[in-house]
């Protein structure tokens, strides 16, 4: 099992490249997920902020 | 057509409707989008086969290959909905193409970025004016490019109608991008997937990727959507929907 493992992680000499490669694209994908998430709930509160206000901004 | 069968398309410029829509399909693209990168995730990397010449070095492909395509459908999808945006005067489809802009940007950057990875074992180089690499940097300025047309206006149909033509003419880099390595000499690999033919990828390695590529895809929907969303939000911050949207039954703004 332990030897499974290593032979996975070690991939086959091209770990630094194939894990480098996955692990960018989790960290760009993560990163475009928060980014995304976070304007929709500002985009929201600019709207009940606009509201809240009368209309008057 | 008669006027009915148009309806459809109308329904499509009217905001309230777009936003209850993507409210109501963000969740199942989310859960469909992570089962699919999740699955292809573990079966490219721990039960594809190895390649006969690059080993476990392949398996970069099933994070480089469908951030590329995405790239380019990204971009198509953009144009698309500029053309409907400066044709039909359309407000939904400007919002559409800028919601999709960063997110085709970050796909763009994403294929350079693994590409690169890709290419220092493969190449031995991070990077070469190759024409398939240089046209793809192209498409990430036009993204750039894009973005910030349309954030450039203090009028916002002006942006929108300047970066909307940027986004049509822009488009013609989408075929040079997917013919380049057919038409110059190229380092970079041909089609293996969409050629005529048969793809020349076993099954084994080809049934993840297509996956993953779908897993990118639902990925992309899920996010378009509530960029869309927040677009429409801060475009139509004055409309009486969006007050509906964040009062409550009293009135009260919750």
């Amino acid at each position: 099992m332990m030897d499974w493992f290593s032979e996975f992680l070690y991939m086959d000499g091209f770990a630094v490249w194939v894990w480098s490669a996955f692990g960018v694209s989790a960290l760009v994908m993560g990163l475009m997920v928060w980014l995304v998430i976070r304007r929709h709930r500002e985009a929201l509160r600019l709207v009940r902020r606009y509201h809240s206000d009368g209309g008057s901004r | 057509m008669g006027k009915e069968s148009w309806r459809w398309f109308h329904r499509f410029g009217s905001p309230p409707h777009v936003y209850g829509l993507a409210d109501r399909m963000v969740p199942w693209f989310a859960i469909l989008g992570l089962a699919c990168l999740l699955t292809a995730t573990v079966w490219g990397l721990a039960f594809a086969p190895p390649d006969y010449e690059q080993g476990d070095g392949f398996r970069m492909i099933y994070v480089h290959v469908p951030a590329a395509w995405l790239s380019l459908f990204v971009y198509v999808l953009l144009a698309l909905a500029s053309a409907i945006g400066l044709i039909w005067r359309m407000k939904v489809a400007h919002a559409v193409a800028i919601a999709a802009a960063p997110l085709g940007a970050a796909f763009t950057f994403l294929s350079l970025a693994t590409g690169s990875i890709w290419g220092q074992p493969m190449w031995g180089t991070w990077w070469t004016w190759d024409p398939r690499l240089t046209s793809q940097l192209i498409l990430l300025f036009l993204y750039i490019g894009f973005i910030v047309l349309n954030r450039a206006f203090q009028d916002q149909r002006s942006g929108d109608r300047a970066s909307a033509l940027l986004g049509v003419v822009g488009v013609v880099n989408v075929p040079i991008i997917h013919f380049s390595v057919d038409w110059w000499h190229s380092l970079h690999q041909p089609a293996t997937i969409a050629k005529f033919g048969a793809p020349s990828i076993d099954t084994a390695m080809l049934i993840p990727l297509l996956v993953m590529a779908l897993g990118y895809k639902l990925f992309f929907a899920w996010l378009l959507l509530r960029q869309l969303q927040a677009e429409l939000l801060q475009r139509e911050r004055r409309a009486a929907w969006t007050k509906a949207l964040v009062t409550g039954p009293g009135g009260t703004v919750k």
